[in-house]
C-alpha cells in the first residue's frame, strides 16, 4: 500500500462516518457540519483523481455557499425534535424501497464496462483546468449554455415566488442618503468665544435699566 | 537559496529514501510548513501591536509604550493574559461546537497560505490551481463565525453571526470576479504564472516595471478586490458582525482567554493573506517596480506593509457603515461593475488592442 493509497483509505473512511452521521444526528445542526465533512472529504478524494479543478469547484459552491445557507435556515428553524421523529415507523418501508432502488441503480452504473475501464492516465504536463475549459468552450457549449440559462430561470423563478411586494416598512434610499451634504442640513455659524472685556458691564447696566 | 532547498532534499532523501520514500515527502512538506507558519503568526502578533500604534498616532495618543522599549513586547504579554485566562463557556451552549468554532476559523486562514508564493520557488505547494484553491478555502472561513454565534446560544451572538455569513458570502461574489478578470489577463490559474505574467509588458520595455503590473489596466478591479477584502475580514469600517454599539460584540460576544483570541489571530491573518493575494495579483508580487533593482522577497513585504497600513488607515478614518448599505454596496455596486469589467476586458484581450499578448 502506498502513500495515496492510504490517503484514499483515510479520506473515505471519513466521508463514510459522516455521511451516515448526517442520517444518524439528532440535532439538525450537527448533521449538516457532518455533511460539509462529508462533501469535503469527497473533495479530497477527487484531488487524488487528479480531478482538481472539480474538487475545488465542489468546495467553493457546495462548502464555501450552498451549505452556509442550508445552515443559515437550519439554525434560524424552530424544529420541534419529537414531531420530527413523529411517522418513522409508518415512513419507514417507503424509505427501505426506495433505497433499495438507489443502490440497484448504483449497481447497475457502476458494473457497467465503461465505468470498470481504467481511465487513461493523463499527461504529466497538461492541466485538467485548460482541458475542461476547452472541453466546455468547444464541444459541450450549447449543453453548457442551456445549463446556465435553466439555473437563470431557477433563480428568477425563485424571487418571483417569494417575492410579496414590498412591506411598508422605513425604507430609506442608500443612494439618497450617501448623497446628503452636510450643508443642507446644518449651519455652522461664526461665535466669538469670548465676549468683549469692557463691553459687558455696559449691557449688564443698561439690562438692569 | 536554490542550493540550500536542493542540498536539503538530497540529504533527507538520503536519510529516508531506503525505508520509505513518502516518508521524506511528508517530513520535508511539514518542514515547509512550519517555516511558513511561524513567521505568518509572528506577523500577526507584532501587526496587533502596529495596529494599536498608528492608530495611537492618528487619534493623538502614544499607544502601547510601557511593556518592553517603546511597548515592542506587548503583543508577549496580551497572547501570556489570554492563555492564562479561564474560558467561560455559556451553560446552555452547544459545547462542542463552541470550542470546535474558533478552530474552524484559525484554520482556513493558515491552510490558503499554503499555495502564496514569496518568490520563485518559494512556496509550499505549487500547484496548478492555486487561484481556486484560495477561493475554496477562504470561504471555509465563515463557519467558524457561524458556528461561534449559533453554538453559544446568544442572540447578540447570533445576531453578529447571521450578520457575517451575510457580509462574507456576497463579497466573496465581487472577490470572485475580479479574480476572474485577473486570470483572463494572466492566462493561469497559478499565482506564481500571474507574477509572472505582470513582468512583460510595455511598462518594462521603459524600464518602468510597475505600469505594467495589473493594477493600472485594472484599476477598479484592484480597487473592488481589496474593499472585497476588508469586507470579507469583517475589519472597520464594514465590522457590522461585531459592532460594539448594536449588538454588544458579535459572534465573540460569549467567548473569552484563549478561544477569544484565536478568532483574532484568524483575523488579523487573513488581514495579511488579503493584502498578500492584493500584491501577488495586482502589484506583482515579489518583482521590482524598476528595472535597475533586483527582484527579491523584501518588495513583497514591503508591498504587504503598505496595504495592511491601509487596513489600519481606513479603520482610523472611517465610521462603520450601516448593514443595509454594506448590502446594498456589494449587489449593487461591487457585483455589476466587476460584470461590467469583465466583458469590458474579454472585449479589449480579443481587440488589436490587447495589450496582453
Amino acid at each position: 500500500m502506498n502513500f495515496t493509497d492510504f490517503v484514499f483509505f483515510v479520506l473515505a473512511a471519513i466521508l463514510i462516518i459522516a455521511a451516515l452521521r448526517v442520517i444518524t444526528a439528532r440535532n439538525p445542526v450537527h448533521a449538516v457540519l457532518n455533511l460539509i465533512l462529508a462533501l469535503f472529504s469527497a473533495g479530497g478524494i477527487w484531488i487524488l483523481l487528479e480531478a482538481e479543478f472539480l474538487a475545488m469547484v465542489l468546495v467553493m459552491v457546495y462548502i464555501g455557499a450552498v451549505m452556509v445557507l442550508f445552515l443559515f435556515v437550519v439554525m434560524m428553524l424552530d424544529i420541534d425534535q419529537d414531531r420530527l421523529r413523529q411517522g418513522f415507523w409508518r415512513y419507514l418501508p417507503l424509505g427501505v424501497v426506495m433505497g433499495f432502488i438507489i443502490v440497484l441503480e448504483l449497481g447497475l452504473v457502476l458494473s457497467n464496462r465503461y465505468f470498470l475501464e481504467m481511465p487513461v492516465a493523463p499527461a504529466p504536463d497538461i492541466s485538467n483546468t485548460r482541458l475542461l475549459g476547452a472541453l466546455l468552450a468547444s464541444e459541450y457549449v450549447y449543453p453548457f449554455e442551456l445549463a446556465a440559462v435553466v439555473l437563470l430561470v431557477a433563480l428568477v423563478g425563485a424571487v418571483v415566488l417569494t417575492f410579496r411586494g414590498r412591506k411598508n416598512g422605513h425604507h430609506g434610499d442608500p443612494a439618497a442618503q450617501i448623497r446628503v451634504r452636510a450643508a443642507d442640513r446644518l449651519r455652522i455659524v461664526q461665535m466669538p468665544v469670548e465676549k468683549d472685556e469692557p463691553a459687558e458691564p455696559q449691557k449688564e447696566e443698561q439690562g438692569a435699566c | 537559496m536554490e542550493t540550500l532547498m536542493q542540498t536539503i532534499t538530497q540529504y533527507g532523501s538520503g536519510l529516508f529514501g531506503a525505508a520509505w520514500p513518502s516518508l521524506w515527502l511528508v517530513v520535508w512538506t511539514l518542514l515547509k510548513i512550519i517555516v511558513l507558519v511561524v513567521p505568518v503568526l509572528t506577523c500577526v502578533a507584532y501587526l496587533t501591536y502596529f495596529e494599536r500604534k498608528v492608530i495611537g498616532y492618528m487619534h493623538s495618543r502614544i499607544g502601547p509604550n510601557r511593556v518592553g522599549p517603546w511597548g515592542l513586547f506587548q503583543p508577549l504579554a496580551d497572547a501570556g493574559k489570554a492563555i492564562f485566562k479561564e474560558v467561560i463557556t455559556p451553560s446552555r451552549a452547544n459545547r462542542k461546537l463552541y470550542f470546535i468554532a474558533p478552530t474552524l476559523a484559525l484554520a482556513p486562514a493558515i491552510a490558503v497560505w499554503a499555495v502564496v508564493p514569496f518568490g520563485e520557488n518559494l512556496v509550499v505547494a505549487n500547484i496548478d490551481a492555486s487561484l481556486l484553491y484560495i477561493l475554496a478555502i477562504g470561504s471555509m472561513s465563515v463557519y467558524g463565525l457561524i458556528l461561534a454565534g449559533w453554538s453559544s446560544n446568544s442572540k447578540y451572538a447570533f445576531l453578529g453571526s447571521m450578520r457575517a455569513a451575510a457580509q462574507v458570502v456576497s463579497y466573496e461574489i465581487a472577490m470572485g470576479f475580479a479574480l476572474v478578470v485577473v486570470l483572463m489577463v494572466s492566462g493561469s490559474l497559478n499565482l506564481t504564472d500571474i507574477v509572472h505574467a505582470q513582468q512583460k509588458g510595455m511598462g518594462v520595455d521603459w524600464g518602468l516595471n510597475f505600469l505594467s503590473w495589473n493594477w493600472l489596466p485594472l484599476l477598479p478591479l484592484f480597487v473592488v478586490f481589496f474593499i472585497s477584502g476588508i469586507a470579507e475580514t469583517n475589519r472597520a469600517p464594514f465590522d457590522v458582525a461585531e459592532g460594539e454599539s448594536e449588538i454588544v460584540a458579535g459572534f465573540h460576544l460569549e467567548y473569552s482567554g484563549m478561544a477569544f483570541a484565536i478568532f483574532f489571530l484568524a483575523e488579523y491573518t487573513e488581514m495579511i493573506l488579503v493584502s498578500a493575494l492584493t500584491s501577488l495579483m495586482f502589484l506583482g508580487g515579489w518583482s521590482s517596480p524598476v528595472a535597475f533593482l533586483p527582484d527579491g522577497i523584501w518588495w513583497l513585504v514591503a508591498k504587504i506593509c503598505g496595504l495592511l497600513f491601509l487596513f489600519l488607515w481606513f479603520r482610523a478614518s472611517f465610521p462603520r457603515y450601516r448593514y443595509d448599505h454594506i448590502m446594498r454596496l456589494g449587489w449593487k455596486v461591487f457585483i455589476p461593475l466587476t460584470v461590467f469589467w469583465l466583458l469590458l476586458v474579454g472585449v479589449w484581450m480579443l481587440s488589436p488592442l490587447n495589450i496582453w499578448k
